[in-house]
């Protein structure tokens, strides 16, 4: 299964985890299924109508991923955000 | 003994001390993200915090232990099919039923708790309203920011906009109408300015001794409703600007109202860099500066619609605000004088006595 990585907090809203394996063919499907596994994270990564929000990033290996990106069984999943704010 | 909740560009500060003398910051949450406005519920002694994390997005959270952990309320969500998802919490009130309270948010939503403010769910009639598609939002979004409740009525409620004006209920919330007659929005061409909705409300409260008196801060001009909210009439005579965001009333008395008037909105600063706040006592008819131990000299402060608050009333009210210069300043005897309460915190965003 893919493989999500976290960092705090949103670690700590999956119980602590900084890396979990998950099901899922998309990268949409990925965090679903993290988000039903661990739902103190639903809202964080993906918005109330399932986007990642704006200013996280979801790198699938090394490559920058949206909701519909095919995740394969080996592949990790990154999630991280943009280097933003002020 | 004060305690203020100081919510900041970066965490909630809570700050103690005595009128007069400078505060203490005793403790800091949320440290890093904005915290857009923080309050206690003093039915329940519950305090919220509404926290708008750039990368996580907007959430409410509480604490009945200033001290202990704080949980995320749940249901502070949009319908799936929104076009955009929830933007921001601007507030949170108490209602006149136990164990209720609003929220109110951008882009222009109301959200209600039942159960004291654990679990939220919309308002979906002021979310349907028909008219949805054409409203506009201000600067800082589409923010419902003030949330007037009827002292003893929990069916009449007043909800104000920028820039969707004002919005009265009789019902509970069941039905929404507007509450327009009267603004002036000079931002608009004059042919648009009687038939407009882009009313760009900065604050608005209600006097809770005379409900059907409301004052209003709005985006260059200041306000007085004497027919709960049905139409406004200027009181911005003798002022140095009808520009500003917050605004302040003693609940003893219908006739007070505080503003904090800033340039324009090309210069939203305070005026010829003084620091003052403005306060009435014959509902508007006449205004008294207040600046007795605020800055005088070199002072171009920005105070946002939150940044200001009551706590009791009367003659010894205390006036507490804060601004984007990360100064916050208070008073212990309704603005005749004025101390430092706290200096070198983040911008301010809002400030509420717990």
């Amino acid at each position: 299964m893919p493989v999500v990585r976290l960092r705090a907090p949103l670690s700590e809203l999956a119980g602590g985890k900084r890396e979990l394996e998950l099901d899922g063919s998309t990268v949409g499907e990925v965090l679903q299924a993290l988000e039903r596994e661990h739902p103190d994270v639903k809202g964080w990564i993906l918005d109330e109508r399932g986007s990642i929000r704006e200013h996280i990033n979801v790198f699938v290996n090394k490559e920058n991923g949206q909701e519909d990106t095919a995740v394969a069984e080996h592949d990790r999943l990154h999630v991280i955000p943009a280097i933003s704010g002020g | 003994m004060t305690q203020l909740l100081v919510g900041t560009k970066k965490g909630l500060f809570v700050l103690e001390g005595e009128a007069g003398g400078p505060f203490a910051v005793t403790s800091r949450a949320f440290a890093g993200e904005p915290v857009e406005f923080a309050t206690q519920d003093e039915r329940s002694g519950r305090t919220f915090a509404c926290v708008t994390s750039a990368f996580y997005g907007p959430k409410i959270f509480y604490t009945d232990d200033l001290a202990a952990e704080w949980q995320q309320a749940t249901g502070v969500e949009l319908p799936e099919d929104a076009e955009k998802p929830l933007e921001r919490l601007w507030t949170i009130v108490p209602a006149e039923d136990d164990d209720h309270l609003y929220a109110g948010g951008a882009p222009g939503v109301l959200f209600e708790s039942h159960d004291g403010g654990a679990t939220w769910e919309l308002n979906r009639a002021f979310w349907e309203q028909p008219t949805r598609p054409e409203w506009s939002p201000g600067a800082g979004g589409m923010c419902m920011h003030s949330i007037a409740t009827w002292p003893g009525d929990p069916s009449r409620v007043a909800l104000a906009i920028s820039a969707v004006g004002v919005w009265l209920t009789d019902d509970g919330g069941k039905t929404w109408r507007h509450g327009n007659k009267g603004m002036y929005p000079r931002y608009m061409p004059e042919e648009a300015r009687e038939e407009t909705i882009t009313l760009c409300v900065h604050n608005m409260h209600r006097a809770p001794k005379q409900p059907e008196r409301l004052f209003m801060q709005f985006h260059g001009g200041v306000y007085r409703s004497d027919d709960a909210g049905e139409s406004w009439t200027s009181i911005a005579d003798g002022l140095p600007s009808d520009f500003g965001f917050p605004m302040v009333m003693d609940p003893d008395d219908p006739d007070s109202a505080y503003v904090i008037p800033l340039v324009a909105d090309m210069d939203r600063t305070t005026p010829e860099g003084r620091v003052r706040v403005y306060e009435t006592r014959d509902a508007g008819a006449t205004w008294i500066e207040r600046g007795d131990g605020l800055p005088s000299n070199d002072a171009y402060l920005t105070i946002l619609r939150q940044a200001f608050c009551r706590e009791g009333s009367g003659p010894d009210m205390g006036l507490y605000f804060g601004a984007t210069s990360g100064d916050v300043f208070g008073s212990g005897d309704a603005g005749k004088s004025w101390f430092t309460a706290a200096t070198n915190l983040p911008p301010v965003h809002s400030v509420r006595a717990a």
